[in-house]
């Protein structure tokens, strides 16, 4: 598109300062990627090797923290480990060598589950309002609209924990108290903030005209709403769809508060996983590892929408 | 295919009033140019017949039907946005058949009617084209044709040869006035561009500020403002205006400009001693050295086939359209000679017309 051009700069940078430009995204990608490393490298490592001075660069990989990580073990004499034959797998050699057997399933997968199904329905929820919200006040002369939503903003102004206390004990009331459908709705109701605010900057920036055009042609304000006005969203839709995920993924000072059993969801959970004397680090770091790997699928698989989608306005006009 | 009228229409935004009291029919079959500058009602009214907006007050009849609260899309009629308003994400062949979707047109049919518009409109090698790699033109055309695709009851048009280049803008006042030759649609096009409105129209509405100045043929406008406000927007240059005080009389033929004696068509109404102002279209203006209206040229503009020559006079600047062979010393005295059938007068406190029989006989025959 020609307008898309005229926002690049008019004059070719240099190699020079390209080149320096290059180093300084590097640099800060490398900065960011140590943590991730790190924790990608320690679920590899034996638990001595995990917490060894100084830190070990290089070491002999093992499946031990992902094997700890899924199962619960027992620890039994080497005499009753020897009479149980061979080992049926793996994990069940690793457990072995030290001196314990696999006694069942951890919890660790159950509270990811929980995750995806809070995350991504808290999202879906969140997205679909926000979209009809923010149309609504992109296109309507909503009364108290600006006051509306700085309302809906403030939500977001306080942290987390200045509102933990009368959510959990309305919580409690409702029932909703470590259940699926009250942290999705708590997700949803934190997010839908974001998202109507998002959204709306996206649909101010469809032109009012193509729906009258559909309304012209013949279709009512809804079927234009989903016809031509959603469409043209989806850019924007996916960017804030990307955002409420991170959110809702990584939320961890509601989920602790609210959640404890069978609505668990990840980021409390991992924490908790204790080995033999102590933490169990390759554990908790192959937990982590896991945990990374829907958000950074869905984020690669939207990563050109969500580029799109934020530099939309700067780039429009 | 179908008549508009509108009846006391208004609209109010707030404190603005965008359309005050307007009231015209548009003829079955007939092309009319909402004219006027940008702000002064003339898109509002376009989307109050297409049901964009509500008027505040006033009646909109489509055929004889009160379609004043019907929604947009109840109405029947087509509509042309400025920027076109092409579905993104639809290539032209559905852009054009998306309005036959909403009508329950089946499948072969929408094929066939979207082929045959094409063919009309000479798209048919970019049907399967995307919109957004058009140039200016083609998308004018894509969205004409999603316009007469349906065969509305009127097609409703707002400026839609605005962001096309000058050229290209020439080739398309043809074609749409071709077009409308050819499917006699009632048309109502909006522009600020005298030329377009004056080429393609049957009947022109010039508005200011939310009023209808004039309703007419484009003939009766150009010869017969009825506004100082229509003589000075129409025409380039426009009407030249020598002001005066004077009382006049009915029957009157002819009036004292700078003590010069002016003859002019027969003033047909009483007038108390006020400022007075004759109208003069450049083309009415000859060059007569025994004419005792005077003054200097200031400049010329050649324009090949005649030129606008500038006279300054006691009166100000007058702007004569004459022909190109005599050449005009700047500085150089000349006599004007105004031609007195083509004269109007003008009540300068309200602007309007003063009756004479130039618009009597006009309005008779």
């Amino acid at each position: 598109m020609s307008t898309a051009n005229s926002a690049h700069s008019v004059v070719e940078p240099s190699s020079t300062s390209k080149r320096i430009a290059g180093a300084i995204v590097i640099l800060y990608a490398v900065i960011t990627m140590v943590p991730l490393a790190w924790i990608f490298l320690t679920s590899f490592k034996s638990p001595p090797d995990s917490i060894s001075y100084p830190p070990k660069i290089v070491f002999q990989p093992t499946l031990e923290g992902y094997c700890n990580l899924f199962t619960t073990r027992t620890r039994q004499t080497p005499d009753y480990i020897q009479s149980l034959g061979a080992p049926t797998s793996t994990c069940d050699e690793i457990t072995r060598n030290r001196n314990m057997v696999i006694a069942g399933p951890s919890n660790y997968w159950p509270r990811f589950q929980n995750s995806l199904i809070i995350a991504f329905g808290s999202t879906f929820l969140a997205v679909s309002l926000g979209t009809l919200a923010a149309y609504g006040f992109s296109r309507f002369k909503v009364p108290l609209a600006d006051d509306l939503l700085f309302f809906i903003l403030s939500t977001r102004m306080m942290p987390p924990i200045a509102v933990a206390i009368p959510i959990y004990l309305m919580y409690r009331q409702l029932g909703l108290s470590d259940t699926a459908l009250g942290m999705i709705l708590l997700y949803t109701a934190v997010n839908v903030s974001l998202a109507v605010w998002l959204l709306k900057g996206f649909i101010d920036e469809i032109p009012r005209e193509y729906e009258e055009a559909a309304m012209i042609d013949g279709y009512t304000r809804l079927q234009a709403f989903w016809k031509v006005v959603l469409p043209q969203a989806t850019t924007g839709i996916a960017a804030t769809a990307i955002f409420c995920l991170i959110f809702a993924w990584n939320e961890y000072a509601f989920a602790v508060l609210l959640t404890s059993g069978s609505a668990q969801t990840a980021p409390p959970f991992i924490p908790t996983i204790i080995g033999e004397g102590g933490q169990d680090w390759p554990a908790v770091a192959a937990g982590t590892t896991i945990f990374l790997v829907p958000i950074l699928v869905f984020t690669i698989l939207l990563r050109k929408q969500l580029l799109r989608g934020i530099t939309f306005g700067a780039v429009r006009k | 295919m179908a008549e508009i009228r509108i009846e006391n229409l208004r609209k109010q935004f707030a404190d603005f009033v965008a359309v005050e009291d307007s009231s015209f029919t548009v003829a079955d079959g007939e092309f009319l140019a909402l004219l006027g500058p940008s702000g002064c009602g003339k898109t509002t009214t376009l989307r109050m017949i297409a049901g964009l907006e509500l008027p505040t007050s006033g009646k909109i009849f489509l055929d004889g039907e009160d379609v004043t609260f019907n929604r947009a899309s109840a109405r029947d009629i087509a509509f042309v946005f400025q920027l076109f308003a092409l579905y993104p994400h639809m290539n032209v062949r559905k852009n054009i058949g998306f309005p036959l979707l909403s009508q329950g047109v089946s499948k072969a049919e929408i094929k066939a009617r979207v082929e045959e518009t094409a063919r009309l409109l000479q798209i048919s090698h970019i049907l399967d084209r995307s919109v957004s790699g058009l140039a200016g033109g083609d998308r004018q055309r894509v969205a004409l044709g999603r316009a007469i695709v349906r065969r509305p009851k009127c097609f409703l048009m707002d400026e839609p040869l605005g962001t096309l280049d000058a050229e290209f803008r020439e080739v398309m006042v043809h074609e749409l006035r071709e077009l409308h030759n050819r499917i006699h649609a009632t048309t109502v096009y909006v522009t600020h561009d005298q030329h377009e409105a004056m080429a393609m129209a049957d009947k022109i509405a010039v508005m200011n500020h939310g009023i209808i100045e004039q309703f007419g043929t484009p003939q009766e406008i150009y010869s017969r403002p009825a506004s100082m406000y229509v003589a000075d927007f129409i025409g380039s240059p426009p009407m030249n205006f020598l002001k005066f005080t004077s009382g006049l009389q009915k029957g009157t033929r002819s009036v004292s400009v700078e003590g010069v004696q002016i003859a002019l068509p027969e003033v047909h109404q009483d007038l108390a001693v006020s400022e007075l102002a004759l109208g003069v279209r450049p083309e009415h203006i000859r060059f007569n050295d025994s004419s005792a209206l005077r003054g200097s040229v200031y400049g010329a503009e050649y324009l090949g086939t005649n030129q606008i020559v500038a006279v300054e006079t006691g009166k100000g600047l007058l702007k004569a359209r004459v022909a190109a062979d005599r050449t005009f010393r700047i500085g150089e005295t000349v006599g004007l000679e105004l031609n007195s059938e083509k004269l109007s007068l003008f009540d300068c406190a309200s602007g309007r017309a003063v009756k004479s029989s130039l618009y009597t006989e006009a309005r008779h025959g």
